[in-house]
Protein backbone atom coordinates (compact mmCIF):
# COMPACT_ATOMS: atom_id res chain seq x y z
CA UNK A 1 0.00 0.00 0.00
CA UNK A 2 2.97 2.66 0.82
CA UNK A 3 6.38 1.65 -0.17
CA UNK A 4 8.86 4.12 0.96
CA UNK A 5 12.44 3.88 -0.48
CA UNK A 6 16.13 5.66 0.44
CA UNK A 7 14.02 8.46 1.76
CA UNK A 8 16.26 11.42 2.92
CA UNK A 9 15.17 14.81 4.39
CA UNK A 10 16.67 17.42 5.92
CA UNK A 11 15.92 20.70 7.94
CA UNK A 12 18.88 23.04 7.15
CA UNK A 13 22.31 21.27 8.03
CA UNK A 14 20.52 18.65 10.40
CA UNK A 15 19.63 15.49 8.28
CA UNK A 16 16.84 13.73 10.01
CA UNK A 17 16.05 11.05 7.80
CA UNK A 18 19.06 9.17 6.40
CA UNK A 19 18.40 6.52 3.90
CA UNK A 20 14.48 5.11 5.12
CA UNK A 21 13.23 2.94 3.06
CA UNK A 22 9.75 0.11 4.19
CA UNK A 23 6.83 -1.32 2.58
CA UNK A 24 3.71 -0.83 4.66
CA UNK A 25 0.73 -3.50 3.31
CA UNK A 26 -2.59 -3.19 3.70
CA UNK A 27 -4.34 -3.93 6.83
CA UNK A 28 -1.04 -3.82 8.50
CA UNK A 29 -0.70 -2.14 11.82
CA UNK A 30 2.66 -0.51 12.12
CA UNK A 31 4.26 0.84 15.09
CA UNK A 32 7.08 3.53 15.19
CA UNK A 33 9.37 3.68 18.44
CA UNK A 34 12.40 5.20 19.10
CA UNK A 35 13.74 7.98 21.16
CA UNK A 36 12.74 12.09 20.28
CA UNK A 37 14.78 13.45 17.54
CA UNK A 38 15.04 10.04 16.21
CA UNK A 39 12.96 10.62 12.95
CA UNK A 40 9.75 8.52 13.68
CA UNK A 41 7.42 12.18 13.09
CA UNK A 42 9.47 12.82 9.98
CA UNK A 43 9.27 9.70 8.88
CA UNK A 44 5.61 9.54 9.44
CA UNK A 45 4.85 13.24 8.03
CA UNK A 46 6.67 12.36 4.61
CA UNK A 47 4.25 9.93 3.96
CA UNK A 48 1.60 12.02 2.92
CA UNK A 49 4.16 14.75 2.06
CA UNK A 50 3.11 16.99 4.99
CA UNK A 51 7.27 17.17 4.50
CA UNK A 52 9.03 16.61 1.40
CA UNK A 53 11.92 14.64 1.09
CA UNK A 54 14.65 15.87 -1.29
CA UNK A 55 15.55 12.34 -1.68
CA UNK A 56 13.84 8.95 -2.09
CA UNK A 57 9.75 7.83 -3.15
CA UNK A 58 6.83 6.96 -1.49
CA UNK A 59 4.45 4.90 -4.04
CA UNK A 60 1.33 5.33 -2.42
CA UNK A 61 -1.33 2.84 -4.54
CA UNK A 62 0.74 2.81 -7.21
CA UNK A 63 1.75 6.56 -7.59
CA UNK A 64 4.81 7.95 -6.66
CA UNK A 65 3.60 10.69 -5.16
CA UNK A 66 6.95 13.21 -4.32
CA UNK A 67 6.33 13.72 -7.95
CA UNK A 68 6.05 17.21 -8.67
CA UNK A 69 3.13 16.63 -10.87
CA UNK A 70 1.02 14.61 -8.77
CA UNK A 71 -1.86 16.22 -7.58
CA UNK A 72 -1.09 15.42 -4.07
CA UNK A 73 -4.72 17.08 -2.44
CA UNK A 74 -6.14 13.55 -3.67
CA UNK A 75 -4.05 11.14 -2.34
CA UNK A 76 -4.05 13.38 0.73
CA UNK A 77 -7.93 12.38 1.12
CA UNK A 78 -7.26 8.49 1.55
CA UNK A 79 -4.58 9.18 4.49
CA UNK A 80 -6.03 9.99 7.56
CA UNK A 81 -3.67 11.63 9.58
CA UNK A 82 -3.44 12.33 13.26
CA UNK A 83 -1.87 14.75 15.11
CA UNK A 84 -0.21 15.13 18.76
CA UNK A 85 -1.92 18.20 19.03
CA UNK A 86 -5.27 17.16 17.36
CA UNK A 87 -5.79 20.32 15.80
CA UNK A 88 -9.42 20.34 15.56
CA UNK A 89 -10.55 23.19 14.21
CA UNK A 90 -11.63 25.84 16.62
CA UNK A 91 -14.15 27.68 14.66
CA UNK A 92 -16.45 25.13 13.81
CA UNK A 93 -18.62 22.66 15.80
CA UNK A 94 -18.31 18.87 16.66
CA UNK A 95 -20.36 18.06 13.57
CA UNK A 96 -19.38 20.77 11.42
CA UNK A 97 -15.38 19.91 12.46
CA UNK A 98 -16.74 16.08 10.64
CA UNK A 99 -18.63 17.22 7.63
CA UNK A 100 -16.50 19.67 6.22
CA UNK A 101 -14.50 17.74 4.21
CA UNK A 102 -16.42 15.22 2.91
CA UNK A 103 -19.11 18.08 2.29
CA UNK A 104 -16.48 20.22 0.24
CA UNK A 105 -14.10 17.49 -1.02
CA UNK A 106 -16.61 15.03 -1.90
CA UNK A 107 -19.51 16.88 -2.62
CA UNK A 108 -21.59 14.78 -0.55
CA UNK A 109 -25.26 16.56 0.71
CA UNK A 110 -25.28 18.03 4.64
CA UNK A 111 -27.87 15.03 5.24
CA UNK A 112 -25.85 12.23 4.14
CA UNK A 113 -22.12 14.02 5.34
CA UNK A 114 -24.44 14.43 9.08
CA UNK A 115 -25.84 10.58 9.13
CA UNK A 116 -22.32 9.66 8.46
CA UNK A 117 -20.93 11.84 10.95
CA UNK A 118 -23.77 11.08 13.79
CA UNK A 119 -22.92 7.12 12.90
CA UNK A 120 -18.88 7.96 13.66
CA UNK A 121 -19.68 10.23 16.83
CA UNK A 122 -21.57 7.26 17.53
CA UNK A 123 -18.59 4.57 17.77
CA UNK A 124 -16.33 7.17 19.79
CA UNK A 125 -19.03 8.13 22.33
CA UNK A 126 -19.42 11.91 21.18
CA UNK A 127 -22.56 11.83 20.18
CA UNK A 128 -24.01 14.11 22.40
CA UNK A 129 -21.69 16.91 22.09
CA UNK A 130 -22.42 16.84 18.02
CA UNK A 131 -23.34 21.26 18.65
CA UNK A 132 -20.50 22.10 21.03
CA UNK A 133 -17.26 23.93 20.25
CA UNK A 134 -14.02 22.41 20.76
CA UNK A 135 -13.59 24.40 23.62
CA UNK A 136 -16.00 22.10 25.53
CA UNK A 137 -14.15 19.18 24.85
CA UNK A 138 -11.47 17.25 26.77
CA UNK A 139 -8.08 16.33 25.39
CA UNK A 140 -9.25 13.19 25.15
CA UNK A 141 -12.58 14.30 23.18
CA UNK A 142 -11.18 16.57 20.89
CA UNK A 143 -8.56 12.85 19.86
CA UNK A 144 -11.77 11.60 19.87
CA UNK A 145 -13.06 14.37 17.58
CA UNK A 146 -10.28 14.20 15.36
CA UNK A 147 -9.92 10.55 14.52
CA UNK A 148 -13.67 10.24 13.12
CA UNK A 149 -12.62 13.70 11.54
CA UNK A 150 -10.44 11.48 9.26
CA UNK A 151 -12.17 8.77 8.81
CA UNK A 152 -15.28 10.91 7.69
CA UNK A 153 -13.26 10.74 4.51
CA UNK A 154 -13.34 7.59 4.26
CA UNK A 155 -9.18 7.12 4.13
CA UNK A 156 -7.62 3.76 2.98
CA UNK A 157 -4.99 4.26 6.08
CA UNK A 158 -4.52 6.24 9.02
CA UNK A 159 -1.26 7.46 10.02
CA UNK A 160 -0.97 8.31 14.01
CA UNK A 161 1.92 11.12 15.21
CA UNK A 162 2.08 10.36 18.75
CA UNK A 163 -1.94 10.42 19.37
CA UNK A 164 -1.46 10.53 23.39
CA UNK A 165 1.44 12.35 23.69
CA UNK A 166 -0.83 15.90 24.99
CA UNK A 167 -3.31 14.25 26.84
CA UNK A 168 -3.61 14.01 30.64
CA UNK A 169 -2.79 10.60 31.93
CA UNK A 170 -6.38 9.65 32.75
CA UNK A 171 -7.70 10.00 29.20
CA UNK A 172 -5.25 8.10 27.10
CA UNK A 173 -6.68 4.92 27.70
CA UNK A 174 -10.13 6.54 25.94
CA UNK A 175 -8.13 7.17 22.88
CA UNK A 176 -6.18 4.32 22.65
CA UNK A 177 -9.08 2.40 23.23
CA UNK A 178 -10.91 3.92 20.09
CA UNK A 179 -7.69 3.13 17.74
CA UNK A 180 -7.56 -0.43 19.15
CA UNK A 181 -11.16 -0.58 17.79
CA UNK A 182 -10.22 0.88 14.45
CA UNK A 183 -7.51 -1.08 13.62
CA UNK A 184 -9.60 -4.52 14.68
CA UNK A 185 -11.69 -3.31 12.29
CA UNK A 186 -9.12 -3.89 9.55
CA UNK A 187 -7.88 -0.11 9.08
CA UNK A 188 -3.98 0.14 7.67
CA UNK A 189 -2.42 2.17 10.68
CA UNK A 190 1.28 3.68 11.19
CA UNK A 191 1.22 4.78 14.50
CA UNK A 192 4.16 6.58 16.14
CA UNK A 193 4.07 6.21 19.74
CA UNK A 194 6.05 5.95 23.25
CA UNK A 195 2.90 3.95 24.69
CA UNK A 196 5.04 0.69 24.59
CA UNK A 197 2.28 -1.27 25.67
CA UNK A 198 -0.24 -0.12 22.98
CA UNK A 199 2.21 -0.90 20.52
CA UNK A 200 2.89 -4.28 21.86
CA UNK A 201 -0.72 -5.23 21.52
CA UNK A 202 -1.73 -3.75 18.68
CA UNK A 203 0.89 -3.82 15.62
CA UNK A 204 1.57 -6.46 13.26
CA UNK A 205 4.76 -4.63 13.09
CA UNK A 206 7.08 -2.78 14.95
CA UNK A 207 9.94 -0.30 13.50
CA UNK A 208 12.56 0.74 15.60
CA UNK A 209 13.72 4.25 13.98
CA UNK A 210 17.20 5.78 15.31
CA UNK A 211 19.40 7.99 14.01
CA UNK A 212 17.45 8.86 11.16
CA UNK A 213 17.18 5.11 9.61
CA UNK A 214 15.12 2.10 10.89
CA UNK A 215 16.99 0.43 12.82
CA UNK A 216 15.10 -2.55 13.35
CA UNK A 217 11.88 -4.03 12.20
CA UNK A 218 9.81 -7.07 13.28
CA UNK A 219 6.84 -8.61 15.22
CA UNK A 220 6.54 -6.90 18.91
CA UNK A 221 7.76 -10.19 20.00
CA UNK A 222 10.88 -10.05 17.96
CA UNK A 223 11.57 -6.28 19.06
CA UNK A 224 9.98 -6.50 23.00
CA UNK A 225 10.85 -9.81 23.29
CA UNK A 226 14.50 -10.49 21.83
CA UNK A 227 15.56 -7.28 20.42
CA UNK A 228 19.11 -7.95 18.01
CA UNK A 229 20.23 -4.75 17.69
CA UNK A 230 21.72 -2.91 21.16
CA UNK A 231 20.25 -0.11 20.23
CA UNK A 232 17.27 -0.92 20.20
CA UNK A 233 17.86 -3.19 23.56
CA UNK A 234 19.08 0.21 25.14
CA UNK A 235 15.92 2.15 24.06
CA UNK A 236 13.74 -0.36 25.47
CA UNK A 237 15.91 -1.11 28.52
CA UNK A 238 15.33 3.13 28.66
CA UNK A 239 11.82 3.07 28.46
CA UNK A 240 10.29 -0.42 30.21
CA UNK A 241 11.15 -0.26 33.76
CA UNK B 1 -21.99 79.78 19.79
CA UNK B 2 -24.91 78.04 18.73
CA UNK B 3 -25.27 79.47 15.34
CA UNK B 4 -21.90 77.33 14.32
CA UNK B 5 -23.74 73.80 15.62
CA UNK B 6 -24.79 72.93 12.09
CA UNK B 7 -21.13 73.71 11.11
CA UNK B 8 -19.69 71.03 13.33
CA UNK B 9 -21.99 68.96 12.93
CA UNK B 10 -21.08 68.70 9.14
CA UNK B 11 -17.70 68.38 10.28
CA UNK B 12 -18.66 65.15 12.00
CA UNK B 13 -20.14 63.76 9.49
CA UNK B 14 -17.18 64.47 7.20
CA UNK B 15 -14.86 62.90 9.70
CA UNK B 16 -16.73 59.68 9.66
CA UNK B 17 -16.95 59.70 6.19
CA UNK B 18 -13.62 60.13 5.16
CA UNK B 19 -12.53 57.51 7.87
CA UNK B 20 -14.82 54.82 7.03
CA UNK B 21 -13.67 55.27 3.20
CA UNK B 22 -10.43 55.47 4.06
CA UNK B 23 -10.55 52.23 6.28
CA UNK B 24 -12.81 50.18 3.94
CA UNK B 25 -10.56 50.48 1.22
CA UNK B 26 -7.89 50.52 3.45
CA UNK B 27 -8.82 47.03 3.88
CA UNK B 28 -9.04 46.03 0.40
CA UNK B 29 -5.81 47.00 -0.58
CA UNK B 30 -4.23 46.22 2.60
CA UNK B 31 -4.88 42.47 2.43
CA UNK B 32 -4.09 42.43 -1.31
CA UNK B 33 -0.81 43.84 -0.07
CA UNK B 34 -0.27 40.94 2.88
CA UNK B 35 -1.44 38.41 0.57
CA UNK B 36 1.37 39.84 -1.63
CA UNK B 37 3.45 39.50 1.09
CA UNK B 38 2.96 36.36 2.31
CA UNK B 39 3.35 35.02 -1.54
CA UNK B 40 6.05 32.17 -2.18
CA UNK B 41 6.50 33.36 -5.91
CA UNK B 42 10.01 33.56 -7.19
CA UNK B 43 11.95 34.77 -9.85
CA UNK B 44 15.54 32.73 -8.82
CA UNK B 45 15.64 34.03 -5.71
CA UNK B 46 13.88 36.49 -5.53
CA UNK B 47 10.46 37.06 -4.41
CA UNK B 48 8.72 40.08 -6.65
CA UNK B 49 5.57 40.42 -4.75
CA UNK B 50 6.88 39.90 -1.45
CA UNK B 51 9.68 42.57 -1.79
CA UNK B 52 7.46 44.69 -3.57
CA UNK B 53 4.97 44.71 -0.63
CA UNK B 54 7.72 45.33 1.94
CA UNK B 55 8.81 48.47 0.29
CA UNK B 56 5.47 49.33 0.24
CA UNK B 57 4.90 49.00 3.78
CA UNK B 58 7.81 50.32 5.31
CA UNK B 59 8.33 53.55 3.21
CA UNK B 60 4.78 54.40 3.82
CA UNK B 61 5.27 53.49 7.91
CA UNK B 62 8.52 55.27 7.77
CA UNK B 63 7.32 58.44 6.36
CA UNK B 64 5.06 60.50 8.84
CA UNK B 65 1.38 61.01 6.95
CA UNK B 66 1.38 64.97 7.21
CA UNK B 67 4.57 64.49 4.21
CA UNK B 68 2.61 61.87 2.32
CA UNK B 69 -0.34 64.21 2.41
CA UNK B 70 1.15 66.75 1.08
CA UNK B 71 3.11 64.26 -1.88
CA UNK B 72 -0.50 63.27 -2.56
CA UNK B 73 -2.08 66.67 -2.33
CA UNK B 74 0.84 67.98 -4.99
CA UNK B 75 1.27 65.27 -7.11
CA UNK B 76 -2.67 63.94 -8.00
CA UNK B 77 -4.01 67.36 -9.89
CA UNK B 78 -0.52 66.44 -12.12
CA UNK B 79 -1.14 62.55 -12.53
CA UNK B 80 -4.87 62.58 -13.05
CA UNK B 81 -6.07 65.74 -13.61
CA UNK B 82 -9.44 64.84 -13.58
CA UNK B 83 -9.24 63.61 -10.18
CA UNK B 84 -7.17 66.69 -8.65
CA UNK B 85 -9.73 67.41 -6.65
CA UNK B 86 -8.25 68.30 -3.28
CA UNK B 87 -10.61 66.02 -1.24
CA UNK B 88 -9.88 63.38 -3.76
CA UNK B 89 -6.31 63.81 -3.12
CA UNK B 90 -5.76 63.72 0.52
CA UNK B 91 -8.75 60.98 0.74
CA UNK B 92 -6.25 58.65 -1.51
CA UNK B 93 -3.49 59.57 0.57
CA UNK B 94 -5.31 58.53 3.73
CA UNK B 95 -5.84 55.04 1.90
CA UNK B 96 -2.32 54.63 0.45
CA UNK B 97 -1.09 54.92 4.05
CA UNK B 98 -3.98 52.84 6.00
CA UNK B 99 -3.11 50.28 3.76
CA UNK B 100 0.29 49.99 4.77
CA UNK B 101 -0.69 49.29 8.63
CA UNK B 102 -3.62 46.83 7.61
CA UNK B 103 -1.34 44.86 5.56
CA UNK B 104 0.60 44.41 8.84
CA UNK B 105 -2.22 43.64 10.62
CA UNK B 106 -3.41 41.09 8.28
CA UNK B 107 -0.37 39.45 7.88
CA UNK B 108 0.20 39.07 11.77
CA UNK B 109 -3.07 37.87 11.77
CA UNK B 110 -3.02 35.18 9.56
CA UNK B 111 0.52 34.48 10.74
CA UNK B 112 -1.32 34.31 14.06
CA UNK B 113 -3.12 30.93 13.28
CA UNK B 114 -2.16 28.26 14.55
CA UNK B 115 0.46 25.96 11.58
CA UNK B 116 -1.81 22.79 12.63
CA UNK B 117 -4.65 23.84 11.35
CA UNK B 118 -3.29 24.50 8.37
CA UNK B 119 -1.80 20.66 8.01
CA UNK B 120 -5.05 19.47 9.87
CA UNK B 121 -6.79 21.07 6.42
CA UNK B 122 -4.18 19.87 4.38
CA UNK B 123 -4.41 16.47 5.19
CA UNK B 124 -8.73 16.05 4.92
CA UNK B 125 -7.41 16.84 1.11
CA UNK B 126 -8.66 20.64 0.95
CA UNK B 127 -6.36 22.71 -1.69
CA UNK B 128 -4.25 25.99 -0.86
CA UNK B 129 -7.37 27.72 -1.42
CA UNK B 130 -9.94 26.27 0.28
CA UNK B 131 -7.55 26.00 3.75
CA UNK B 132 -7.40 29.88 3.32
CA UNK B 133 -10.98 30.35 2.76
CA UNK B 134 -12.67 27.80 5.62
CA UNK B 135 -10.16 27.30 7.81
CA UNK B 136 -7.52 30.03 8.05
CA UNK B 137 -9.42 33.22 7.13
CA UNK B 138 -12.41 32.93 9.83
CA UNK B 139 -9.78 32.16 12.42
CA UNK B 140 -7.93 35.02 11.83
CA UNK B 141 -10.48 37.42 11.27
CA UNK B 142 -10.40 36.97 15.17
CA UNK B 143 -7.39 38.22 15.76
CA UNK B 144 -7.58 40.83 13.26
CA UNK B 145 -10.76 42.74 13.97
CA UNK B 146 -10.07 44.25 17.60
CA UNK B 147 -7.01 45.78 15.53
CA UNK B 148 -9.04 46.69 12.62
CA UNK B 149 -11.16 48.70 15.13
CA UNK B 150 -8.16 50.53 16.47
CA UNK B 151 -7.14 51.03 13.17
CA UNK B 152 -10.62 53.16 12.78
CA UNK B 153 -9.99 55.12 15.84
CA UNK B 154 -6.64 56.12 14.60
CA UNK B 155 -7.92 56.97 11.34
CA UNK B 156 -10.70 59.13 13.08
CA UNK B 157 -8.11 60.94 14.64
CA UNK B 158 -5.64 61.63 11.61
CA UNK B 159 -8.22 62.82 9.84
CA UNK B 160 -7.57 65.68 11.34
CA UNK B 161 -4.48 66.50 9.84
CA UNK B 162 -6.58 66.90 6.77
CA UNK B 163 -7.34 70.24 8.13
CA UNK B 164 -3.88 71.69 7.13
CA UNK B 165 -6.13 71.33 3.34
CA UNK B 166 -9.22 72.63 4.97
CA UNK B 167 -10.84 69.25 3.61
CA UNK B 168 -14.02 70.22 5.92
CA UNK B 169 -13.63 68.03 8.64
CA UNK B 170 -13.87 68.80 12.44
CA UNK B 171 -11.19 70.08 13.06
CA UNK B 172 -11.23 72.32 9.98
CA UNK B 173 -14.24 73.60 11.06
CA UNK B 174 -13.23 73.45 14.40
CA UNK B 175 -10.93 76.49 13.15
CA UNK B 176 -13.47 78.05 11.28
CA UNK B 177 -15.44 79.03 14.46
CA UNK B 178 -12.48 80.17 16.28
CA UNK B 179 -11.42 81.88 14.07
CA UNK B 180 -14.60 83.81 13.57
CA UNK B 181 -15.68 83.77 17.08
CA UNK B 182 -12.27 83.93 18.75
CA UNK B 183 -13.48 81.09 20.91
CA UNK B 184 -10.63 79.06 20.28
CA UNK B 185 -10.32 77.11 23.50
CA UNK B 186 -14.04 76.51 23.74
CA UNK B 187 -14.25 75.46 20.25
CA UNK B 188 -11.53 72.94 20.57
CA UNK B 189 -13.04 71.51 23.46
CA UNK B 190 -16.43 70.68 22.03
CA UNK B 191 -14.69 69.20 19.07
CA UNK B 192 -12.70 67.04 21.43
CA UNK B 193 -15.91 65.87 22.86
CA UNK B 194 -17.08 64.97 19.51
CA UNK B 195 -13.76 62.71 18.98
CA UNK B 196 -14.58 61.14 22.05
CA UNK B 197 -17.71 60.12 20.93
CA UNK B 198 -16.91 58.83 17.87
CA UNK B 199 -13.91 57.12 18.90
CA UNK B 200 -15.90 55.62 22.20
CA UNK B 201 -18.60 54.56 20.28
CA UNK B 202 -16.25 52.60 17.71
CA UNK B 203 -14.41 50.83 20.52
CA UNK B 204 -17.81 49.81 22.16
CA UNK B 205 -18.91 48.63 19.08
CA UNK B 206 -16.08 46.69 17.91
CA UNK B 207 -16.20 45.26 21.44
CA UNK B 208 -19.56 44.13 21.16
CA UNK B 209 -19.05 42.24 17.23
CA UNK B 210 -15.81 40.71 19.06
CA UNK B 211 -17.64 39.40 21.88
CA UNK B 212 -20.25 37.86 19.24
CA UNK B 213 -17.06 36.47 17.46
CA UNK B 214 -15.67 34.73 20.58
CA UNK B 215 -18.45 31.88 21.14
CA UNK B 216 -16.14 29.62 19.98
CA UNK B 217 -13.22 30.15 22.03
Amino acid sequence: MIKVENLHKSFGDLEVLKGVSEHIKKGEVVSVIGASGSGKSTFLRCLNMLEEPEEGSIIFEGVDITKEKVNIDQHRQKMGMIFQHFNVFPHMTVIENITMAPMLIKKKSKEEAEAQAMQLLEMVGLADKRDEYPRRLSGGQKQRLAIVRALAMEPDVMLFDEPTSALDPEMVGEVLQVIKQLVKSGMTAVIVTHEMGFAKEVSDRVLFMDGGVIAESGTPEEIFGNAQNPRTREFLSKVLY
Amino acid sequence: MTKYHRTLIKGMIMTVQLSCITVFFGLIFGTLIAFMKMSNFKIWKIKPLNLLATIYVEVLRGTPLLLQLYFFYFLMPKLIPALGDKKISITVALIVNSAAYVAEIVRSGIAAVDPGQAEAARCLGLNRRQTMQKIIIPQAVKNILPAMGNELVMMLKETSLASTFFIGEIMTQCNVIGGATFLQIETLIISGIMYLVLTTVVSKLVGMYERRLAVSD
